[in-house]
């Protein structure tokens, strides 16, 4: 799905979050919105997922204006930052959550749900956990478990906030590597928030560099790095 | 100056205990000190309350329990438990839920407002119902004119024993919600549910255990409470005067027996519903360990 930011802005009482911002994400793009922290980027990710809604400007979903959709009607798949996974249920219950929520009629049937949910497991390559509770999972399984729950509601847009923060440097190297796959496997539009520049060029198409709630710089990783366009890209890609 | 190895001679070093233990000594006198207040304050005066109750044989006691009087106490204490704690359950969730998942301005003036019933005195909150509801207010004029007297009846005790217990689960369920984020409601969210979905299947569960604590307490306090009720009841005998009310009476007329015999009841209901409260944490151990933030 093609995603059109235009002009949005966002304001929390007085401060503003956002100063408007335009950005055209191709379909099928892995996009990564890179900055520090107060950068705007998660407001955006949020205003993306209907989490927040902006002050001024609209979001086109594939041409069609999506701003005041609600956040159910998005179908946005979200990994939060801290993972948010429900904490007394299992994780099979977990995963199949999005789809019990559906309303009756287009629920799928119960067979058809623990067939599902066996596959994301697959797909995840957590085959046997679907018995255990979060609390019994390490960081990097309940990340892969929170994606196999964005995934299940056979989402339009993947979108992860600081989707590898919270882990050590060696599953952080191991999952990028399955959210590239898992990326190039569905085809989902995704848009992922992060501090770290590394993970932004190694994993993204395209990476979007944000500071003090504006864009500073759009382009491929490489471009990036070879023509930093402001002062302050060329400062954070230094460090 | 010549620093000899001895004159730097330190204490013994003590390399068993961590740094935070005290010295056993001190230790065992704060473990005394605490059973010796506990019996004291606790376990001495329930046991004095059996023992007079009991003093003149079970069957004394059990007959004046079987007394009209007494039976009819008992009911209604449990009919305004069974209304005011159900009902406080559904306000300090309401209150709760919008203290901790929305931001607005006067929050902190609405905790306030929360807490108020704790800090006044349960008598006065009784005249404030009397000065509000009583026969010669709008109010409560018209429902007398009605034939359904708010003061003095079975209505005023029920506001009372809200009133005072209204802030238990609210209070309960506040820092546990605070704790907990919006981040799971947000995440059921963009998963599709519906608001009152994700109240049933994410807030719910994840808050059961606070709200279960915070329904036993309520519970305990509206079945105990003495002052508002004392007020507002007119203490009419077999119609609104309620176990502790009644405990009250029968003691001023030195009927002891009769009046212990109630109060044990009184505390019996209330170990019972510690023993519930503990028996639940016992049975459901793994789902409470389980339901920690990892």
């Amino acid at each position: 799905m093609q995603i059109e930011i235009d002009q949005i802005s966002k304001e929390f009482g007085a401060t503003a979050a956002l100063h408007p911002v335009s950005l055209s994400i191709p379909s099928g793009a892995l996009v990564a919105l890179l900055g520090p922290s107060g950068s705007g980027k998660t407001t955006l990710l949020r205003i993306l997922g209907g989490l927040e809604f902006p002050t001024a400007g609209r979001v086109l979903f594939d041409a069609t204006d999506a701003t005041n959709l609600t956040v159910q009607d998005r179908r946005a798949g979200f990994v939060f930052q801290s993972y948010a996974l429900f904490r007394h249920m299992t994780v099979f219950e977990n995963i199949a959550y999005g789809l019990r929520a559906r309303p009756s009629a287009q629920r799928p049937a119960k067979a058809e749900i623990a067939r599902r949910v066996t596959k994301l497991l697959e797909l995840i390559q957590l085959p046997d956990i679907g018995a255990r509770y979060p609390s019994q999972l390490s960081g990097g399984q309940r990340q892969r478990v929170a994606l196999a729950r964005a995934l299940a509601i056979e989402p339009r847009m993947l979108l992860l906030d600081e989707p590898f923060g919270a882990l050590d440097a060696r599953v952080r190297k191991e999952l990028r590597a399955g959210l590239r796959e898992i990326h190039d496997t569905t085809g989902l539009t995704t848009v992922f928030v992060t501090h770290d520049q590394d993970e932004a060029m190694e994993l993204a198409d395209l990476v979007v560099v944000m500071s003090m709630g504006r864009i500073e710089q759009i382009g491929r990783p490489q471009d990036i790095r070879a023509r930093p366009a402001t002062a302050f890209v060329k400062e954070f890609l230094a460090v | 100056m010549s620093d000899t190895p001895t004159t730097l001679k330190s204490k013994t070093p003590q390399a068993h205990r961590p740094v935070t233990t005290e010295s056993p000594g001190f230790r065992v006198a704060l473990i005394a000190a605490v059973i010796i207040f506990l019996a004291l304050l606790l376990f001495a005066p329930l046991v004095a309350v059996f023992a007079e109750a009991l003093s003149k044989g079970a069957i004394e006691a059990i007959k004046s329990l079987a007394n009209p009087e007494a039976t009819s106490a008992i009911k209604l204490t449990l009919i305004v438990a069974a209304v005011a704690v159900p009902l406080n359950a559904v306000f300090g969730i309401a209150a709760a839920w919008f203290i901790t998942k929305y931001d607005f301005r006067g929050k902190a003036l609405l905790i306030t407002l929360i807490d108020l019933p704790f800090s006044v005195s349960p008598v006065v909150a009784g005249l404030c119902l009397v000065l509000t509801f009583g026969a010669n207010t709008a109010i409560g004029g018209w429902m007398v004119a009605q034939a359904y007297p708010i003061v003095f009846a079975l209505p005023s005790i029920i506001l009372a024993s809200m009133f005072v217990t209204f802030p238990f689960v609210a209070r309960e369920l506040i820092p546990v919600m605070i704790e907990q984020g919006r981040a799971e409601e947000e995440a059921a969210l963009t998963l599709g549910a519906s608001g009152w979905r994700i109240f049933f299947t994410v807030t719910l569960p994840n808050i059961r255990w606070a709200l279960l604590y915070g329904v036993l307490l309520c519970n305990a306090r509206a079945m105990g409470e003495f002052g508002a009720v004392a007020v507002v009841s007119g203490k009419i005998r077999g119609q609104t005067a309620t176990m502790p009310i009644t405990i009250e009476m029968l003691y001023n007329e030195y009927l002891s027996v009769a009046a212990f015999s109630l109060a044990a009841v009184l505390a019996l209901l209330a170990l019972l519903t510690l023993t519930l409260k503990t028996l639940l944490e016992w049975r459901f151990a793994d789902q409470l360990a389980a339901a920690h933030r990892p």
